[in-house]
């Protein structure tokens, strides 16, 4: 502890390895939600492959493909924002920041249009059409549905929480002295795309 | 006490690999899928994106570079549902 700045310390009484830890106790309950739905994954697969096999064949590998390059980028863009505000160049780590929040706006367009295209083709959760076919690709669309809606939502939370910590910033209140938040909102922002690395290869690449 | 807290900066060019090893990780899996192994194809999938979640934890979210506390609540976070999958197909596998 600094003796020089007693009055920031009572002020600012801020523990960085606490606040941390807590996000990280956060994000393994989030790990234990997405894993109950991956749980249920595996389970359908080990009953229905085929069934799977031909749901997982309908989903489009470029949408999917696309929409991992673009969350691996916001990753990086994030990881470097807190590499500039360590180092101090506050105006770069807006842009970064910034650029984040495109790039999970792009994901949510590109969801949008793959939804949508799926909607249009009568596939969508006790649809007519869903129901005339075998179990299961019933079962596999609807996990599918479950899962990357709950993911979407946690991106649309995420891209909200980096616009505001981008507020915070341009503000001061998280600045190149204290930026703890724009870390945990980071962590948050990468929980999201380590759920994606899952979700890509079991739900679009499956053969 | 705090400015030690604050740990570690990570360099541009460390996260740049970081990002370009996940990139030719997602071609790898995309290239693997196109592979007829049976069963195996699942299994090949899940070791690349347990590759690519080590490097997003390890670099992008710091974990390399926190303390030891945080590494023994991932353990028990992992072990935690690896048991749960682990009984639930024990379950499913022999009814």
């Amino acid at each position: 502890m600094s003796e020089s700045s007693p009055a920031t310390q009572a002020a600012h009484p801020k523990d960085y390895t606490g606040a941390k830890l807590g996000m990280w106790l956060f994000l393994f309950t989030e790990v234990l939600l997405f894993g109950g739905l991956f749980i249920l994954y595996a389970v359908y697969l080990q009953r229905y492959p085929e069934g799977f096999r031909l749901g997982g064949e309908q989903l489009n590998v470029w949408f999917g493909g696309g929409n991992t390059l673009v969350l691996l980028t916001s990753s990086l863009s994030v990881a470097m924002a807190i590499t500039a505000l360590q180092r101090g160049r506050v105006r770069q780590t807006m842009g970064l920041v910034g650029v984040t929040v495109a790039m999970a706006f792009c994901f949510l367009v590109n969801k949008y249009f793959e939804w949508s295209a799926k909607i249009h083709h009568g596939i969508y959760p006790s649809s007519p059409q869903l129901k005339e076919l075998p179990a299961g690709e019933q079962v596999f669309f609807s996990i599918y549905y479950l899962t990357t809606g709950l993911h979407g939502i946690h991106v649309l939370v995420g891209m909200v929480m980096m616009g505001w910590v981008l507020l915070l910033i341009r503000r001061g209140k998280v600045n190149p002295e204290d930026y703890v938040t724009l870390e945990n909102a980071g962590l948050y922002w990468h929980l999201v795309d380590l759920i994606w690395i899952f979700i890509f290869p079991l739900y679009y690449l499956i053969l | 006490m705090n400015e030690h807290d604050k740990g570690h900066i990570v360099p541009y060019a460390t996260l740049v690999a970081v990002w370009a090893a996940l990139l030719t990780l997602t071609i790898m899996t995309v290239a693997a899928s196109r592979i007829d192994l049976g069963a195996l194809n699942i299994w090949v999938a899940l070791v690349i994106a347990c590759s690519k979640s080590v490097l997003v934890i390890g670099f992008f979210m710091h974990m390399k570079y926190e303390n030891r506390l945080f590494r023994l609540f991932l353990l028990v976070a992992v072990v935690t549902l690896t048991v749960f999958i682990g009984f639930t197909f024990f379950d499913v596998l022999y009814r």
